[in-house]
């Protein structure tokens, strides 16, 4: 379990590292573009390239967000055991709910 | 801090256990003067109740640890003016990270017990071998174990680690680097075992790489690259691959 959660945070934060600069690329394109937000959901509308890259990007800030905090708790909390691992998995579940809705809002947009 | 005059050194010292204060005391200066010359100057000829523990003098027991001006230091190899740098008064405090005995004397139980709990023990196999293990000194393996192998248990690294305060369950720099010298050993038998325990949930993977136990190691170890290794390899044996 332990060595699975570790696997998981690296591998989402490798992903991660890719996500993060596509996104914040984007974002400075379109400011210095000067686009408003109507303009940027009239490109993501319909477009696959961009659904799929922040459907993977939910994912991964779903499984990796969770585990760190899981970390952070531990270390700095004495809270631990089994309430601890079932509160981080509705946390999870929380964003990857929250963030396929955002994703999936801009695609029908 | 209470100032020095020009050949008096003042010193605070740490008196109590968990709780308790600092007790100022005044030490003729000289040359190439230790910090462990002061406290036994202080535990000789001006209070005999100061608990304190050393034992060889020259660098090669760790007994005589603590904490030297905030920093986690051997104290018979530390100069003075060294420690002092730009301070003008020495603080001693027992080793962080361990329960105080009394005064600067440290219960090292706790941090022993971890050595066992991470299986930094030789496990021979069932059967003695037909013979002779043949370790060549060029080999990554004994390399590995080489870098880690002086290790004498001073405790230094474990004080010097902030994880440890965070997370008092944690196996610590000192425990884990043996773990990995063993990890490393082509005649031990016990790596199953010894990686279960070092990826349990206070195993190698809590480590923040946060480097302090290298930074402060007496002896030049690198414990941070020691568990780095057990996660990588705990990493290959999720994966399915030794050891």
């Amino acid at each position: 379990m332990t060595a699975a959660l570790f696997i998981a945070q690296r591998l989402s934060a490798a992903v991660l590292a890719f996500a993060v600069a596509v996104h914040l690329a984007t974002i400075i394109y379109a400011a210095r573009a000067g686009m408003t937000a109507a303009d940027v959901l009239a490109r993501t509308h319909g477009n696959k390239a961009f659904l799929i890259l922040y459907l993977v990007f939910v994912v991964a800030v779903a499984v990796h967000a969770p585990i760190g905090l899981r970390n952070v708790l531990r270390e700095w909390t004495a809270w631990r055991g089994h309430s601890l691992n079932v509160a981080l998995a509705a946390f999870a579940l929380l964003l990857l709910a929250l963030g396929l809705r955002a994703a999936v809002a801009v695609f029908v947009a | 801090m209470t100032a020095a005059s020009a050949d008096k050194l003042a010193v605070e010292v740490w008196r109590g256990g968990a709780t308790g204060r600092f007790q100022t005391f005044h030490v003729a200066r000289s040359a190439n003067q230790t910090v462990l010359d002061v406290v036994t100057n202080i535990q000789r000829e001006q209070d005999a109740t100061l608990a304190y523990r050393f034992a060889c003098r020259v660098g090669m027991c760790g007994s005589c640890a603590m904490t030297v001006n905030g920093r986690p230091r051997w104290t018979c190899r530390t100069r003075v003016a060294a420690a002092l740098a730009s301070a003008t008064a020495l603080r001693l405090e027992p080793l962080r990270n361990f329960t105080v005995v009394r005064d600067l004397a440290v219960d090292m139980r706790a941090f022993f017990d971890k050595w066992q709990a991470a299986k930094g023990h030789f496990e021979p196999a069932a059967q003695p071998p037909d013979d002779f293990a043949i370790v060549p000194p060029t080999s990554s393996q004994r390399q590995a174990a080489d870098a880690g192998i002086e290790c004498i248990g001073c405790g230094i690294c474990h004080s010097a680690c902030d994880v440890v305060t965070w997370n008092p369950d944690y196996l610590g720099p000192a425990a884990l680097n043996r773990a990995w010298t063993l990890v490393n050993d082509v005649r031990d038998q016990g790596n199953a075992a010894r990686m279960d325990a070092v990826s349990a949930g206070s195993g190698c993977h809590l480590c923040h790489t946060h480097m302090n136990c290298t930074e402060f190691c007496p002896k030049g170890l690198a414990p941070t690259y020691a568990i780095a290794g057990l996660k990588r390899a705990m990493v290959a044996r999720a994966l399915g691959r030794a050891p």
